[in-house]
C-alpha cells in the first residue's frame, strides 16, 4: 500500500486526532455558554461550593458542545456546501457521522446526569430540554423550514444563564428569564447581521434564511426592529435585583451604540453595502458580540459588588 | 538498525489517546472533588437506611 492510498483511506475512516473531536463540540459557542452560565450562577443569591461550581459550568459547557456535535452530524449535508462550514470534522472528512452522532449523545447524557448529580434535577432538567432543544426543534425542524429559524431557534442560545442560576438556586426566577430574554432578542439581529455578508453560503446551502426568502431590505427592517425591542429589554433589567448604577449606565451606552448601528444597517442599499464590502454590516456584528459581553459583564460586576455591599440600587 | 520513521497516523492516534487519557484523569479528579465538597457540605445527612447498616 502506498503513502497515497494509506493517507485516502485514513481520511475515509475517520481517523480523527484529539483536536477534531474538540472542534466537533463547538469551541467558539461554547465560549459564550461557559460565560452566561458562570454569569447566572453568579448573580443568583445562593452562593455554591467552588468545586460544585466549577463542575456545573462545565457539564453544563459539554452539554451545549455536545448538541453542537448532533448539529453537526445533522446538518454534514449542507456543511459540505458552505464555505464557512467546508473544514469542520466531518465535511473534511477527518470524522464520520456515526462517530459524530456517538459522540454527541454520549456526552449529552453524561452532562444531564452528572449536572444532576453536581447540582440538581432543575438545572438538569433546563440542560436536557437545551439540548433537544437545539438539536429537534432548531436543527432538525425549524433551520431548513422557516426564515423565523433564527428567532425560535435562538431560545437555545438563551438557556445557560438560566441554568446556571438554577444550580444556585434550583429554580427559575424573573431575572433568569430575563437573562434569557436578553440573549433571546439579541440572537436575531447578531445573526442577521452576518447573514447580511455572507449571503452566498446561506442562498448555496438552501437554508431559508430572511436575507435568501424575504430579500435583504426586509432583513435590514428585521434588524431594526429587533433591536428596538431589546433595548428597552436590556435597560429595564437595570432595575432588578441583578441590575443597578453599573449595568444601567452600560446598558445605556451599549444599546445607544446598536440601535445606531442598527438604524445604520436600515438606511443602506445594498448598491451603498457592496461598495464598501458590508463594512457597516460586518461592524455591527461585532458590536453584537461586546454588546452581550458587556451586559453580562455588568450584571456579574453588580454581583460581585453586592457581595461587598455595593452597587445595587 | 535503525528503526522505521513513526507513520503520522501513529503520531495522531497517539495524541488521541494521549487527551483521551487526560480527560479521563480529570473527570475522576472532577468527581473525587465534588465528593469531597458534598461531604463536607454542613447540610449534608448520611442516609438513615444506611446509618442502620
Amino acid at each position: 500500500m502506498s503513502d497515497a492510498s494509506l493517507n485516502a483511506s485514513q481520511t475515509q475512516t475517520g481517523d480523527a486526532g484529539f483536536g477534531d473531536y474538540f472542534a466537533l463540540l463547538k469551541p467558539r459557542v461554547m465560549s459564550l455558554v461557559v460565560f452566561t452560565a458562570l454569569v447566572g450562577l453568579l448573580a443568583a443569591p445562593v452562593p455554591v461550593h467552588p468545586i460544585i461550581g466549577f463542575a456545573a459550568i462545565l457539564f453544563i459547557a459539554v452539554g451545549g458542545g455536545a448538541s453542537g456535535a448532533l448539529n453537526m452530524w445533522w446538518d454534514a449535508d449542507i456543511d459540505r456546501i458552505m464555505k464557512r462550514t467546508q473544514g469542520r470534522p466531518i465535511p473534511a472528512g477527518r470524522i464520520s457521522e456515526g462517530e459524530a452522532f456517538g459522540f454527541g449523545m454520549t456526552l449529552s447524557v453524561m452532562a444531564v446526569v452528572m449536572l444532576a448529580l453536581a447540582s440538581n434535577l432543575v438545572a438538569a432538567g433546563l440542560l436536557a430540554f437545551t439540548i433537544f432543544f437545539y438539536v429537534v426543534v432548531y436543527t432538525m425542524w425549524l433551520k431548513r423550514w422557516t426564515p423565523q429559524n433564527i428567532v425560535i431557534g435562538g431560545a437555545a442560545g438563551a438557556f445557560p444563564p438560566m441554568i446556571g442560576w438554577a444550580v444556585a438556586t434550583g429554580g427559575i426566577s424573573v431575572e433568569s428569564v430575563l437573562m434569557f430574554a436578553l440573549i433571546f432578542m439579541w440572537t436575531p439581529p447578531h445573526f442577521w447581521a452576518l447573514a447580511l455578508f455572507m449571503k452566498s453560503d446561506y442562498k448555496e446551502a438552501g437554508v431559508p434564511m430572511l436575507t435568501v426568502t424575504h430579500g435583504r431590505r426586509s432583513t435590514r427592517k428585521h434588524i431594526l426592529v429587533y433591536t428596538l425591542l431589546l433595548a428597552p429589554l436590556a435597560i429595564g433589567t437595570a432595575f432588578t435585583s441583578i441590575g443597578g448604577p453599573i449595568y444601567l449606565a452600560v446598558a445605556v451606552v451599549l444599546n445607544a451604540m446598536f440601535l445606531k448601528g442598527a438604524f445604520d444597517i436600515w438606511r443602506r442599499t445594498e448598491e451603498q453595502a457592496e461598495a464598501d464590502n458590508y463594512k457597516t454590516e460586518k461592524k455591527v456584528f461585532a458590536l453584537s458580540l461586546f454588546y452581550l459581553f458587556g451586559h453580562f459583564t455588568a450584571i456579574l460586576l453588580q454581583s460581585v459588588m453586592a457581595g461587598y455591599g455595593l452597587g445595587g440600587w | 538498525m535503525s528503526f522505521p520513521d513513526e507513520h503520522e497516523l501513529h503520531k495522531r492516534r497517539f495524541g488521541r489517546n494521549l487527551g483521551l487519557g487526560l480527560v479521563l484523569a480529570a473527570f475522576v479528579t472532577l468527581v473525587f472533588g465534588m465528593t469531597i465538597a458534598k461531604v463536607s457540605d454542613e447540610r449534608f445527612a448520611v442516609p438513615t437506611n444506611e446509618v442502620a447498616n
